[in-house]
This record gives C-alpha cells, structure tokens and sequence, in this order.
C-alpha cells in the first residue's frame, strides 16, 4: 500500500502471565483505508487494538505514529493522537442518560456548571450521524443491547478523530443499523479517516474493508485484499476447509411433542397477545427487528421478567409466571442476550460459570459434588472448544466469543430440553458457530426444543425449521423453512411497523 | 525469550502472585517479627492467649461479615446485634429462669433472627443492605437497652463457660477455631456458600441461573446475625454478664478485617482464611501499640493508616491483574 500509515504496530508481542498472546505481528493503518483484522475467538485481534488504544503496552516491539516510534501509556494517550476505539465490550455507565454517556468526560461547561443544552446538542449531532432517534435523557441502562452499542459508536464518531477502531461494532446490530454505520463508515473513509475493523461476518469484509490481516493463534498468517472469497478467508484464519456453513439437520424421528408452548403471551406495551408452540426435534426463529419484543418474549418465557397475561407450558407443565426455577426444573435454558451482564460472573472461573444451574441439582447433603461438576464442565468445555488456559481461568480474561460459548455450555451441562438462544453467536467466529450449530442439531436431535431469536438473518434462515416473525410486539406471520427468503421475512418484519404508521397518520 | 528468561520469569510471577494474593499474611509476619525485636513482652505464652482472646469476638463479627461481603452487601447492625443477643440470653436465664442451655440458643437465635430480618428487608423489601442493617443496628441498640433497662445482667453457666479456660487453654479461642472451620466450610464447600460468590460477582446472571438470590441473601443475612451472636455470647461469657453497651463499633472492626483479609467490598471475592489474618492484624497492632505504651488516641490513628494502607494495596493489585 502506498502512502504513510498513520499508525503501525511493528513486530508487537504481548504476554498476560506466561502466556503469549501476540506473537510479533505488524499492522498498519493508512488514511482513508479500513484496515480488517480477522481471526478465531482468542486469536488477539481485541488484544491488538488493545494495544493500538493505549489500554495495553506491548512487551515487545514498536508502535508507530506517523512513522515515529510512540508509547500510549494509557488511552488518554492514544485519544490524544487522535484515535478513538469503540470496545468489543461496552463501556456506558448504565445510570446516566443517552447524552452524558456521549460525551463522558468531555463536558462542556458554562460558568462551571455543565452546559446542559450544548451537551445535549452535540450528543444529538453524534447521534444523527448514524440515524439514531433516541431519547437523550433516557439512562442507557434502559436501552437494549443494540441501542448500547449504538450509542457508543455515536460516542466513539462524536470524538472526530483521525483512526477509528472498531471491535466487531455489527455483532449485536441488524442489517438496518448496520447498513447507517457503514455508510459512515464510508464518510469517514472519503475523509480520510483511516479504520480497523473486526467482525465475524465475513460478508461485511468485502462491504467496508480494504486489506485484511489475518491472525491465527497470536501469530501474523497473512495479508490479503478485502475482496478475497469467503472460503479463502475462512481457510487463512481456521487453517481448514469449512463445508458448510449452517449445518442444520433433522436426525429426530420419534413423536413431534409440543415441549414448549405459548399462549397469548401479553406484555403491556411490548407484548401483544403470542401464541406458538416448539416440538421435540425443531429449531424455531424468532426473526424481528430491534424493539419488535423478541427478546421480551424470550425473557418472560424463561420467568425473567413478569408478563401481563397467557401462559407459559413447558412439555405439559404450566410453569407460574415469573419464576425462572421452576422454568429450569422443567428443562428449560436460558442463554440472554448480554453474556457480559446477564450471563456471567465476570471474576469467577470457567468451570464455576458452566456450574450454576447445576450446583444444587448435583449436590449431596446440601455439600458441592466438585468432582461431578468439574468432570461435567470440562466435557462441555471440550465439546464446546472452549479456548482457555485452564477451566481455572476467569471467564473475563477469555476472548469474547469463548465467553458467549461459556454462557452456552451451562445449559448443555444442565442437560435443558426446552433451550431459548437469545442472539447465540453474538461474537462467535465462523468455526465456532458451526460447532454451535452442531451443538444445537444435538440437542434437537436427542428430542430438544429450541427457540432462537437471532439478527442474523442468514442464521436464522439456515439453522431454523420454522421461522416466526415479529413486529411491532406481536406476531406478523410464520414461514417455513423451505419456503422463507430474506425478503419475506423482512417484509413480515416491517408490516406492522408500517401498519402503526399509517394508523397514527 | 529463551527458555531460561522465561523460568525467570515465571519463578518472580509465583512470588509475585504469592504475596499479591496473601499481603495481608505478609504483613502480620512482619508486623509480629517487628513486635518480637522491639518489646521481649510481645512472644510470651500469655500474650498470645491474650490476643487469640482478643481477637476472638472479633473474628468471629468477622466471619459472619465475610458471608455478607462475599454477596456483595454490608452489615452494620453486628455490633448492636452481639449485644442484644447477650441480652436476651442473660434476661431469659436470670429474669425468666429458663434452662441455661435454652438461654445459649436463644441468645444465637436471636442473632439469626435479626439477621434474617434485615436479609427479608435486603432481600424483599429492596432497601439496601446498607440502610437495612444501619435501622437494625438502631433497633437492636435500642431492644437491649428496653429489656436491660440500661443495666448489666448475669449470664447463664453455659454461657461464661464460653468465657472461661479449659485447662490452658481458653474456650473464646477454641470457640474462634470451630466457628472459622464452620464459616470457611460453609463458604467454600455447600451449595449455599458457591451461590454467595455468585450472587455478590453478578446478581443477575445468577438469577438468570436459576439461583434463587432472595433466599440466598436471606440465609447470608441470617448466618451473619448468627456469628454476630456468638460473638456476643462470648463477649458476655468472658464478664459473667451481658452490659448493654457491648460491643458498640465492632461493626467496623468486623469490616475492616474482611477488607484487609482480602474481600472485595464490589462482592464476589474473599476468604475465611483472609478474614482471619485480617481480624489478627487489628489485634496484633493493638496489643503491640499497648505493649509499647502508645496512648489508645494515637492507636486509633494507627489502626486508621492500617486499613487505608492495607486497601489501597488491595485497590493497586487488582488494577495489575484484572481489566
Ligand atoms: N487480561 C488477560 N489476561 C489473561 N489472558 C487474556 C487477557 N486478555 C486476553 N487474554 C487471552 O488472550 C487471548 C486473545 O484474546 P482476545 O480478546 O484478543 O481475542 P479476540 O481475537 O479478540 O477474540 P474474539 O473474537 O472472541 O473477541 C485469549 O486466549 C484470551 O483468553
Ligand atoms: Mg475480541
């Protein structure tokens, strides 16, 4: 490439403890070109941009700035040279508002108090750029997880920055919010803006990138143009050949039992009166876009959250409403949507995250059965292809798609009949899903149901048996397999949207 | 790196760990070694049994503290509830004549009853544990001084036996033994104790397990009130009585020796073992300063320094190993 990059990382490394996690691997980014980093869960990509952000040091090697060696002793550091990072992970403060978390420590004051409406202005103009109409005074706690990341990316582009950094921004985005980023994405690069991008859906590659590092294992596997074919792609990071990308099969043969049914599931506001049934044997989607209540669903199926009326049957059980141990005794299992906050305990290890819905199920006498639970998370860590030191390791410190399998693999220990799979390859690099998709075919192949409201629509049609689609809190219409195409379904996903509107006109 | 570097490495990354992970061990080592060259008094028989007495009512405040800490909650009420589960186990042994036996366990009842109080209140009622414990820590107060009318009130011969010696050596010192085995069992070995870290590391991805967190905060509450009445039933036996004022500010001993010990006051995070080097540091440090004639004035500023110190360095470490 030509030109003078504005940032290098040359011939870095990087340990935590004994282990090395990068290995000597040169990047560079160039003005106006979206530089891709691809690689499985744990490879180092986050570790990588870590580094470019100030929030690591390498151990060994250069960084370069406009091609003088630098060292970003803390992100304050790298803000300064003009680099702004959005986080695979995110980092709002769930109680302040929309506004505050935008423009978090850049306050604008006026005679020393905080200048309320220039706040509110900016945060608006960082928040039109993506096409976001949200309350700003909303606490971000309260939005969903795709609003979130919104809201950091606005946060993120509000900073005006020279070299963008984005760690898998579109992972919990759908096709609409993700189609808005990427035309700024495309603005920024009319700029000048030089970018890193990490995603696990390789068709973005082609969309947005323009050269593509490969990482394996902590080590540089190779460059190659953003146009490389998938397969090509696949085989660089994996180091094999993928056949098959949605590896659904149907292998159940005995009797279609409802496990879990639906009936007129109403919650105030969100929910509009749902009924479905999933067999034995069947993989149903749950297709929608952001706010159409699949998640609200999904949550108060599970006994998260209360519901206003209907009934949840769980294979013939009525399970009382609100009451998440009663869904578990019954078979079911919940993997919800934020892994971060709602399906880990951060600090505790792998082996005890795969444990807690097991614990009491498995103890004699009240006393922890440590072997059985150990044995038991190690199986499932090694069906999963967990990727860790050991089942010691905090879950915190695993990549995060390693983390989303964790939170995946209490459920396979609890052995759940009735799985709900709320965005299950958020994160996931692509051999990953596949074993997850695997994972899937066993549990519906040994008689399970399962209940998987996914964004991605190409996941959702390849894995599903029967798609349901939402809109607009209830249900717009229901697709076979065979038959269902990403037209329809969004059209489906639309219709009650547009319905309202012409409703209130 | 050549292979050599790295065993280097690796062997300064084991001490390192080991004295991240036990500072607070370290430094009563220390602080003991410290004590024995500058006063002869400090290594005596007696002295010791002196501060394993001493630090008895407070490690046992402790270890309760610890299972409320480790879920991530606070429990400002011990203190108060020490005393007036000495109180109620006095006044039903002289006032209402009962069997000895029957005041012991109504005196710990009436600490696990407090307790499960302010866990309901935790726990149901949403107020935070906190303000929970802070109004118990007031009622309790004020309930010892209703039944004791202000005055001391004799205990029960089980009760001072808790007090007294067996041969050498003294029961508050077994008793601190068999309540630090009991608390590090139950912490580390049941169900229960499991779901304590995983309640005080994420409250709702436990919930979302299955983990039934009210009840869990219920019991961490109870099982505190409960230590908490051991303690005062050890307080009490020592002086043949229970005084209405016992006990006024252990809480924040009890506090300050899981924070030292090593506990996250964040939750999720802290050991018995800790607990009790912490609760044997504040001891330590008083004996000695006593030994060494420090004015009580001055011992309170010391012990001050100590736990900023000793939590500061507990901030630090976690900043390095954790991001
Ligand atoms: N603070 C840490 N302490 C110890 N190990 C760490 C730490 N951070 C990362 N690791 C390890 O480094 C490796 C690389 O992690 P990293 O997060 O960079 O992966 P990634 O390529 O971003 O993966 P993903 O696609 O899942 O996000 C993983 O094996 C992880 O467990
Ligand atoms: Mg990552």
């Amino acid at each position: 490439m030509n030109g003078q990059p504005i940032l290098t990382l040359d011939k870095i490394s990087k340990s935590f403890g004994p282990v090395q996690v990068i290995d000597e691997v040169t990047v560079s980014v160039h003005p106006g070109k979206v530089q891709v980093l691809l690689g499985e869960n744990g490879a180092g990509k986050s570790t990588l941009i870590k580094m470019m952000a100030g929030v690591y040091q390498p151990d060994g090697g250069r960084i370069l700035l406009d091609g003088e060696p630098v060292k970003f002793r803390d992100t304050n550091a790298s803000e300064a040279a003009g680099i702004a990072t959005i986080h695979q992970e995110l980092n709002l403060v769930p109680t302040m508002s929309v506004a505050e978390n935008i423009m978090m420590g850049r306050f604008l004051k006026r005679f020393g108090m905080v200048d309320r409406p220039a706040l509110r202005k900016q945060a608006r103009a960082a928040l039109d750029l993506i096409g976001l109409d949200i309350d700003l005074d909303q606490p971000v706690g309260e939005l969903g997880i795709a609003r979130q990341q919104l809201v950091e990316i606005a946060k993120a582009l509000s900073l005006d920055a020279r070299m963008l950094i984005l760690d898998e921004p579109t992972a919990a985005l759908t096709r609409r919010e993700i189609a808005a980023l990427f035309s700024v994405v495309h603005d920024l690069r009319e700029r000048g803006v030089g970018m890193v991008f990490i995603s696990h859906h390789l068709d973005e590659i082609a969309e947005v990138g323009d050269s593509v590092s490969v990482l394996r294992d902590g080590k540089f596997v190779a460059e190659v143009p953003a146009d490389t074919a998938e397969p090509e792609l696949v085989r660089l990071m994996v180091g094999r050949d993928i056949s098959q990308q949605f590896p659904r099969r149907r292998e159940y043969t005995g009797p279609s039992e409802p496990l879990l049914h639906v009936e007129g599931l109403s919650i105030k506001g969100l929910v509009n009166n749902m009924s479905f049934t999933v067999h034995a044997g069947e993989v149903v989607g749950l297709a929608g876009l952001v706010g159409a209540g699949r998640t609200e669903v999904v949550r108060a199926v599970a006994g998260v959250d209360p519901y206003d009326s209907g009934s949840v049957i769980i294979r013939g059980r009525r399970i009382p409403r609100h009451n998440i141990g009663a869904g578990i005794k019954a078979g079911l299992g919940h993997v919800p949507e934020d892994r971060k906050v709602q399906g880990l305990v951060l600090d505790a290890s792998v082996n005890e995250n795969i444990g807690y819905a097991t614990l009491a199920s498995t103890a004699k006498g009240g006393l922890v059965d440590f072997k059985g639970q150990r044995d038991k998370a190690q199986d499932v860590a090694g069906k999963l292809r967990i990727r860790m030191s050991g089942l010691d390791q905090t879950v915190r410190s695993l990549s995060g798609g390693n983390q989303q399998k964790a939170v995946f693999g209490r459920w396979i220990a609890a052995g759940a009949k009735v799985l709900l799979l709320d965005e299950p390859t958020r994160g996931v690099d692509v051999g990953a899903k596949v074993e997850i998709y695997e994972l899937i075919n066993s549990v519906t192949a040994a008689g399970g149901a399962v209940l998987m409201v996914s964004s991605e629509l190409p996941e959702v049609l390849g894995m599903s048996d029967r798609i349901l689609v939402m809109s607009g809190g209830h249900l717009s219409g229901e697709l076979a397999a065979e038959d269902a195409t990403q037209d329809k379904v969004m059209t489906l996903a639309v219709r009650d949207v547009v319905r309202d509107l012409e409703d209130k006109s | 790196m050549t292979t050599a570097v790295k065993a280097e490495k690796r062997q300064h990354l084991d001490i390192k760990k080991f004295l991240a992970n036990n500072g607070a061990l370290v430094g009563l080592l220390v602080l003991c070694l410290a004590l024995f060259i500058a006063t002869p008094d400090f290594l005596t028989a007696g002295n010791m049994l002196n501060i394993g007495i001493q630090a008895s009512t407070i490690a046992v405040l402790a270890f309760g503290m610890t299972f409320v800490i480790v879920a991530a909650g606070i429990d400002l009420s011990v203190g108060s509830v020490a005393a007036l589960s000495a109180m109620v186990s006095a006044s039903m042994f002289t006032t209402a004549g009962l069997n000895g036996w029957v005041a012991l366990l109504g005196g710990l009842l009436t600490g696990a009853a407090c307790g499960a109080a302010s866990g309901m209140a935790t726990a149901y009622g949403r107020l935070p544990s906190f303000i929970a414990t802070l109004a118990m820590l007031s009622v309790a107060r004020g309930l010892t001084l209703v039944i004791s009318d202000g005055r001391p009130v004799r205990t029960a011969d089980q009760v001072s036996f808790l007090g007294s010696n067996i041969g050498p050596i003294p029961m508050p010192i077994v008793v601190l033994v068999v309540a630090g085995l009991v608390a590090a069992f139950l912490l580390n070995r049941t169900v229960i104790g499991r779901y304590m870290y995983a309640v005080g590391g994420n409250t709702e991805a436990a919930r979302l397990s299955g983990i039934p967190v009210q009840k869990v905060l219920v019991i961490v509450f109870a099982l505190s009130g409960l230590f908490a009445g051991l303690a005062g039933m050890l307080l009490s036996g020592r002086l043949d009585s229970a005084q209405p004022q016992a006990a006024v500010g252990y809480e924040l001993d009890a506090i300050a020796a899981v924070v030292i010990g090593g506990a996250s006051l964040a939750g999720g995070v802290g050991r018995i073992s800790g607990t009790l080097v912490g609760a044997l540091v504040l001891v330590v440090i008083r004996n000695g300063l006593n030994l060494l004639n420090v004015s009580s004035f001055w011992q309170q500023v010391v012990i001050g320094l100590v736990i900023a110190l000793a939590v500061g360095i507990d901030v630090l470490r976690r900043k390095n190993t954790i991001h």
